[in-house]
């Protein structure tokens, strides 16, 4: 009876590798079907779809109207189970499941930290019932008083002053991908099962006590997760214990194991991970079969977009004045290739891009389309055409990661590549590294606060800065600072598996998962200006009564990043090669491997304000540019240039972890027509990525929209831009973040 | 040789096939009142010198980019102007494989060794009329007419383009005179109109030069798209 629901469930499937173990990637490469055509087989928006989405549209614009919070619940706390089933419209969904039990309605988790959780709820204007409130409290540690109780003085002061920011260490870290496509093929029964074989070993290594003892009890966990996803789904009225039969129902159980995570964590970035293709398999099936039209098949996408279009966390004003917006990243990842030759492009591939003319233009998911030379024509063409008409896809480079990390990795957040299943990641927010040079000038004290920061770096005094002075103190910054950056990660991935542990996420991984440990940069291309200034033009420091530099006379013309000129690129270049050598020399916690990104999201802002002046000209308070970006107007031969600058940035074993690249272009700079522009800018994607290239957000919009859009917000409701890794709304940026928008560089023709 | 440039642009996607680099050389013998390039004028911009092998290596660059459709285009300025330098430039690019444009209006000397080897030409048709072409250009049409005799007789393959300005030359009657104009030349494989824009007002405010068109506004789009469809 057993057998023969497995072999239902997999009936007509090729390969038997998977069937004895998990194996994702085997089975996608054995089962998919590559598309190669055109996007002439869409279909557009059933009525089911339509009912469905025009209930969201009401429910979305009452949010805004509400202040951008609709409702919290204030008696249950997160949980996988915590909540009743809720729909939107029973009877039209075809992919069911919600967070609460009503459509954005969000949840309180307490688990990452009250702190930050009550000050949401005030902001909201909401009270969480005191006996919850009294319980939690009272029986219950948080992930931040463990951090807190570790913090060292040096990180509370480098946290302070903002010279590390955005840490997790007061709600959930994020950026783990369950793969959740796992529950489809095999059902949660027999994941209970493999994990359950990974608890057979009798013994504890006496070499690492606590690792395996603890790993004992995180499988554990997992498997109780497990168990409380099926339970979620069995109140939704679907057997999950068993593998999916087709198409809805591989959709709907994949969507139940991410509900499951969405419920539990509130982590800044909560991605979906790489299942279009996945579910092409089911559904190119059911198309054979019989069982699914072409319309129906466009439906469980449209359905299955929507609601991950619903998701929400319960965040602080501060937090979305961060990030700019209320983003979750649910980043889906689309296409790439199986092999130097054979694209996993499926109709699916096209169908979920299509989302964004079916249901309008959105930031979530956030669609991420896996770029290499080999994909087809077609769907590169459609990938463009897309992208002009509605700004909200990402690109990343295949070329560039599938030698690092195989033909089934999938993006975290923006540009964070992890083995889909096989990989974690514990994120760790960024360092401003153009404060760091300042601190390298003025001794370890903070230019805007006048504070002692960081011990034993010496105070610059000389009239007109040296390079190599400089240079030099720069690098024993960068060690300095860099110790006090794992430190503080260190006790943050420590206190938050051990306070705020994602069981259900995890049960969704192989037990023996390896760690990333992702640490960031901000303020990048200024630093690296800055550098340039110093060594190529005159730059005099103006120090305060306190000997410190509060701002610089630059005189004479320097080479700037992102005109492809070596003489400063090559300075980017072994910038960040010396701070990821100076962070992977510490050991990290769970033996993780260390990995960097240049990638700011819209913190870049927030970074900005909170630094200086620095020797390149940027004045004090000024936004820094976004992740690997060039400074705004400072290129001034054309994007391609521009381009060509952060390709030179090296992937491999030093910025693994992304570098992110926006790239704002007027449709017109494009081409002069539909069809010009998007073989332009297919050329574009081409030329940047075949460079080892990792990422780039294509913003293709007229300035005097933008404008337009920033003094009449109403009149865009659906105007998406990208801002380095990530399409916003742009109505929901703030001033600050919309006129830095506009004022980076547009690469309009002459 | 040196060619004197005052500027290049990286990424060009409206000045011929694909996307190209695009050089703006210096000089002008024409004054055009929309000129949106007036540093070209009497190189009061900076400008920089640059060698065949230069703009070869500066192609290489960015040839990823550029694909097989791409490739580079001589712009200004009147590029012809200097056409010993584009000319050295051209043949290094032709031995490479590169696919050449120049983007003139057709007013120069010492033309045709260039004009035998590039792939296009992107004429820039001021006017078709005498009169009209003397009051946008401040020049005789003489030197236009012989170009394009020259060009028909190299069976050179021809965008023209011209730049269409409110008050100037936006209405049916120019657009239609226009159309028989190309409809007289062979190898025309396109007709473009380009909306007239202020951008470059600064430039002459920077350069000290009086702008004419001050109280011109910007081309509409949507008008401009109605003239194009006139040319269909």
């Amino acid at each position: 009876m057993e057998q023969e629901i497995y072999e239902n469930a997999w009936r007509g499937f090729h390969g038997d590798n998977w069937k004895e173990e998990i194996d994702m990637a085997h089975f996608i490469a054995r089962n998919f079907t590559e598309y190669k055509g055109d996007d002439s087989f869409l279909e557009g928006a059933t009525a089911k779809t339509k009912a469905v989405w025009a209930r969201c549209e009401e429910l979305l614009a009452e949010e805004n109207k509400n202040g951008g919070c609709l409702d919290v619940e204030t008696n249950i706390l997160s949980g996988i189970n915590a909540f009743a089933p809720g729909y939107i419209d029973k009877d039209n969904e075809v992919i069911v499941g919600l967070q609460t039990d009503a459509p954005l309605k969000r949840i309180v988790n307490m688990y990452g930290g009250t702190k930050v959780a009550m000050k949401a709820l005030e902001a909201h204007g909401y009270t969480l019932n005191p006996e919850v409130y009294r319980h939690f409290t009272t029986y219950r540690k948080t992930h931040n008083d463990g951090v807190f109780d570790a913090y060292t003085p040096a990180i509370r002061r480098a946290r302070s002053n903002g010279l590390l920011t955005g840490l997790p260490d007061g709600y959930g870290r994020g950026r783990i991908i369950g793969d959740y496509r796992r529950i489809a093929l095999y059902g949660i029964d027999k994941l209970i099962e493999f994990k359950k074989k990974d608890l057979e070993g009798e013994f504890i290594d006496g070499h690492y006590i606590e690792e395996s003892i603890r790993i004992r009890e995180e499988v554990n966990e997992q498997i109780r997760a497990l168990e409380e996803i099926k339970k979620m789904a069995s109140s939704y009225g679907f057997d999950i214990s068993r593998p999916a039969q087709n198409a809805r129902e591989a959709m709907q159980w994949a969507y139940f194991g991410y509900l499951a995570g969405a419920k539990e964590n509130n982590g800044a970035a909560t991605s979906m991970g790489r299942n279009a293709t996945f579910f092409d398999i089911y559904i190119q099936r059911d198309l054979e079969e019989g069982t699914l039209t072409e319309a129906e098949a466009q439906e469980l996408v449209d359905q299955y977009v929507i609601k991950l279009r619903l998701i929400r966390h319960l965040r602080t004003p501060d937090y979305d004045e961060l990030f700019a917006g209320d983003p979750t990243w649910v980043t889906e990842s689309i296409a790439g290739m199986v092999s130097e030759t054979k694209s996993l492009t499926t109709k699916n591939s096209f169908r979920f891009l299509n989302t964004l003319i079916n249901l309008n233009p959105s930031a979530e998911p956030n669609l991420t389309v896996l770029w290499a030379k080999g994909l087809p024509e077609n769907f590169k063409k459609y990938c463009a055409k897309i992208s002009i008409k509605t700004d909200s896809i990402q690109y990343e480079g295949d070329d560039t990661m599938r030698p690092l990390y195989g033909n089934d990795y999938a993006i975290a957040c923006c540009v964070s590549a992890m083995k889909a299943g096989k990989q974690m990641q514990f994120f760790g927010a960024r360092c401003n590294l153009a404060k760091t040079l300042l601190y390298a000038i003025n001794g370890g004290y903070d230019e805007k606060t006048g504070k002692f920061v960081v011990d034993g770096l010496e105070k610059n005094t000389e009239e007109v800065l040296s390079y190599e002075t400089v240079r030099k103190a720069y690098s024993d910054a960068i060690k300095k600072i860099a110790k006090i950056y794992v430190d503080a990660n260190n006790i943050i991935h420590f206190m938050h598996d051990k306070y705020a542990y994602e069981a259900s996420q995890m049960a969704l991984h192989d037990t023996a998962v390896e760690r990333l440990m992702a640490f960031g940069i901000a303020g990048f291309s200024s630093a690296v200006d800055s550098l340039s200034a110093i060594k190529f033009a005159k730059v005099k420091p103006i120090r305060n009564e306190q000997g410190i530099a509060i701002d610089f006379e630059t005189t004479g013309d320097f080479p700037k990043f992102g005109n492809d000129d070596d003489r400063v690129d090559s300075l980017a270049q072994e910038l960040v090669q010396e701070f990821y050598d100076a962070i992977a020399s510490h050991r990290l916690y769970r033996n993780a491997k260390a990995t960097l990104s240049l990638l700011t999201i819209t913190s870049n802002v927030m970074y900005g304000q909170k630094t200086g002046a620095t020797p390149d000209g940027r004045k004090a308070g000024e936004a820094f540019a976004p992740g690997a970006n060039p400074m705004h107007g400072r290129d001034c031969s054309g994007a391609l240039c521009s381009l060509n600058s952060v390709a030179k940035i090296k992937y491999e074993n030093c910025c693994q972890d992304g570098v992110s690249n926006t790239f704002s272009i007027v449709p017109s700079a494009l081409g002069n027509n539909e069809e010009e522009q998007i073989d332009n800018l297919v050329s574009i994607l081409d030329g940047y990525f075949v460079q080892g290239a990792q990422h780039i957000n294509v913003n293709v919009l007229n300035r005097e929209l933008l404008i337009d859009a920033m003094n009449n917000p109403w009149k865009y409701p659906n105007l998406t831009i990208r801002v380095s890794g990530y399409a916003v709304n742009f109505n929901k940026l703030d001033r600050a973040h919309q006129e830095e928008v506009i004022a980076r560089t547009f690469h309009e023709k002459r | 040789m040196l060619g004197k440039i005052t500027s290049f642009e990286s990424m060009g996607s409206a000045d011929g096939p694909g996307i190209r680099l695009v050089l703006f050389l210096n000089g002008c013998l024409l004054r055009c009142k929309y000129c949106h390039n007036p540093e070209t004028w009497c190189g009061g911009g900076e400008l920089k010198d640059v060698s065949a092998e230069e703009v070869l290596r500066l192609y290489n660059k960015y040839k990823n980019y550029y694909g097989e459709k791409g490739g580079v285009t001589f712009s200004g300025g009147e590029p012809l102007l200097q056409s010993a330098f584009v000319l050295e430039a051209t043949k290094l690019l032709k031995e490479n494989g590169v696919n050449v444009a120049i983007d003139t209006a057709g007013v120069a000397q010492d033309y045709l060794e260039v004009l035998k080897l590039v792939d296009l030409v992107i004429l820039d048709v001021k006017a078709v009329d005498e009169a009209e072409y003397k009051f946008i250009t401040g020049r005789e049409m003489a030197d236009f007419n012989r170009f394009v005799k020259d060009c028909q007789a190299l069976n050179k393959k021809l965008w023209l383009r011209q730049v269409i300005v409110p008050g100037i030359n936006d209405d049916e009657e120019h657009i239609l005179k226009l159309k028989e104009f190309a409809s007289k030349l062979k190898n025309v494989e396109r007709v473009e109109l380009l909306p007239y824009h202020s951008m470059a007002k600064s430039k002459y405010e920077k350069l000290g030069l009086t702008y004419e068109l001050s109280n011109t506004d910007d081309m509409s789009k949507e008008k401009l798209k109605q003239l194009q469809n006139l040319l269909k």
